[in-house]
């Protein structure tokens, strides 16, 4: 069901270590057989002062800017899918989990993790109004715009990664190979 | 220079490596529940690959929301169960035979040392008590696992955890893991495994081992893993005797899965647990880890005794030695939920579902229930649960709801008394 996706657009800051699986998506909602019935409960538990799973500024966000240990917690796909169905398909933190950094490239999405020097400048772009990224996934680098400041981040992404995003997945890549 | 299990097991399965550090390995294993596989099922069907790589090496169960509470959870089981029907799958678990699946999976000795693990689940890595390596992963992996029997890791280094001393009365697996999560934080092991050793493990009994491992995965690790010895095979006895004929023999041929004396460890850490005292959690992380003491008097409304941690039969008995004769606290609600329906009929037999029921205990069939608040036992707004499960994140067990994870003595202890209470201390 994958398909290739566009990387990039109005990000929106999570800043927040350690945000879990369960509060990108509750458990409660894992009763839905179709990606697309996860739309409306993106982020419905995340605890973050400030934040409003409701709000416009998520609602228009194509990205996602957050800290350390990204998506922690249980291994349910339904967390990169219920970013895919509201058009995240790019996420740029600190680390990941293991689990949820394999799910998001094996949806044939972007976690793009950046040292924390690098996500203290994104975010600190956050006061100056509406941050947009630019991704070039082939010259690995990340391009940071609001309030007419320009911020340019290189990025490492592993040859495999970007093969199932060229691929549009894990399961388009291992099927053309095995 | 020595190998450790990990590497032992993926230089043997290794099938394919595409790209500098990028394993993909071939599956001894893939488990399936209800929650997880039938997106990857309705893929599957969706692209016209609705095939399987080998039945007898997928096993599959319902376990999450059993029986099912709705059309939605109806509508789940039915997708995995007429997809097990359909692929003559012969080991497919339904009401009444059906079970937690970390323990009942197990429990069937479908998981040998040496083998390769996924399921769509993330405390997989309970397996890894087997000298197996188990990795909890997405529905994509699962999908690919299902139709080609492989998937890609990043070979992992290994943290070396030595549990040294010995463990006082009444402190158990579960607080040993407690401790080591928060020592280690949620993201301590992240892209690494747990390796755990030392006498106080080999003291061990597999559940035990199993609670070891189940919790890797809340310090970020890939897996949980125990050296396999006598003990696994006696636990597997019953499945691999024909295949050698001895225990003996079966040990020779298992200490092929043992890491070597030499082995390179990203790091080693010894904890000695002689004077460990019971633990419990605080807050939303499972790293927020204190003694029991410390948080004594805090109020509980429910008490929940179950799950892939511990709703085996040693934990059943550890937490009925403490109920037995004693009643619940009129403030309290108890709920247990062994995990299999051997556990079940075992704690029958044994007088401990009597002991569980005459002190006020609500009985549930084998379900994953409460843990995830997905079925039974959900909790209201601004309760606090003390639980044998694994995880207390914000909202786990219900919106607005409070999970304190502890060993299930610890937990009966909290059933008697309604606050969080030191089970040495009744």
């Amino acid at each position: 069901m994958s398909s290739k996706k566009i990387f990039g657009g109005s990000a929106i800051v999570l800043d927040r270590a350690d945000i879990n699986t369960d509060e990108i998506i509750p458990a409660k909602y894992l009763t839905e057989v179709t990606k697309e019935a996860l739309t409306p409960y993106i982020l419905e538990d995340l605890k973050l002062d400030g934040f409003d799973p409701k709000g416009e500024k998520l609602k228009n966000a194509t990205v996602v800017v957050t800290r350390a240990n990204f998506g922690c917690g249980s291994s349910r796909e339904h967390a990169p899918w219920v970013f895919e169905v509201n058009g995240v398909h790019t996420v740029i933190a600190e680390s990941y989990a293991r689990i949820f950094r394999q799910n998001m490239f094996n949806c044939g999405m972007l976690a793009i993790e950046l040292p924390k020097s690098d996500i203290n400048q994104i975010i600190a772009l956050d006061a100056a109004g509406v941050i947009n990224i630019d991704v070039d996934l082939e010259a690995q680098q990340i391009t940071a715009v609001a309030g007419g400041k320009n911020l340019y981040f290189n990025f490492e992404v592993s040859p495999f990664d970007k093969a199932l995003v060229a691929a549009g997945g894990w399961v388009e890549f291992a099927d053309a190979r095995y | 220079m020595g190998k450790t299990i990990a590497e032992k097991i993926f230089a043997a399965h290794l099938r394919d490596e595409p790209f500098e550090g990028t394993r993909v390995l071939s599956l001894d294993r893939v488990l399936c529940h209800e929650i997880t596989t039938p997106v990857a099922i309705a893929d599957l069907v969706w692209r016209e690959k609705d095939r399987v790589f080998d039945r007898n090496k997928i096993k599959a169960v319902i376990d999450h929301v059993t029986p099912s509470k709705d059309s939605k959870t109806a509508l789940q089981a039915k997708i995995l169960r007429d997809w097990a029907r359909r692929h003559e799958i012969p080991d497919f678990f339904d009401i009444g035979h059906n079970g937690v699946c970390h323990a009942i999976f197990p429990e069937k000795g479908f998981i040998c040392p040496g083998f390769t693990v996924i399921m769509g689940d993330s405390h997989t890595c309970t397996h890894g008590a087997f000298g197996a390596f188990a990795a909890g992963v997405g529905t994509t992996d699962l999908e690919v696992g299902i139709l080609k029997g492989v998937c890609a890791f990043r070979e992992p280094a290994t943290i070396r955890i030595n549990v040294n001393g010995r463990l006082p009365q009444g402190v158990v697996a579960k607080d040993v893991i407690l401790h080591v999560i928060g020592q280690l934080g949620v993201n301590g092991a992240t892209d690494r495994i747990l390796e755990f050793r030392g006498p106080v493990v080999d003291g061990m009994s597999m559940e035990a081992r199993m609670t070891l491992c189940n919790m890797a995965i809340e310090a970020g690790g890939t897996c949980g893993v125990c050296m396999p010895d006598m003990v696994t095979v006696d636990y597997l006895w019953p499945f691999i005797e024909e295949e050698f004929g001895t225990k003996e023999a079966a040990l020779a041929d298992y200490s092929q899965w043992v890491s070597d004396d030499d082995a390179n460890y990203d790091r080693v850490l010894d904890f000695d647990v002689s004077n460990l005292a019971p633990q419990v959690t605080f807050d939303f992380k499972p790293d927020c880890v204190k003694p029991v003491a410390e948080m004594a008097g805090t109020r509980i409304d429910q008490v929940y005794i179950g799950t892939c941690t511990n709703g085996r039969i040693e934990d059943l008995r550890e937490a009925a030695a403490v109920l037995k004769g004693k009643k619940v606290a009129d403030s309290v609600r108890g709920i247990v939920s062994p995990a299999t329906p051997k556990i079940f009929n075992q704690a029958l037999k044994e007088g401990i579902i009597e002991i569980f029921m005459d002190a006020g205990f609500c009985v549930t069939n084998p379900t994953c229930g409460a843990c995830l608040g997905m079925s039974n036992g959900v909790l209201a707004e601004g309760e606090a649960c003390a639980s044998t499960s694994n995880r207390n994140f914000n909202g786990r067990m219900g919106k607005g709801g409070m999970v304190h994870l502890m060993s299930p003595a610890t937990a009966a202890a909290c059933a008697i008394t309604g606050v969080i209470t030191d089970a040495r201390t009744l």
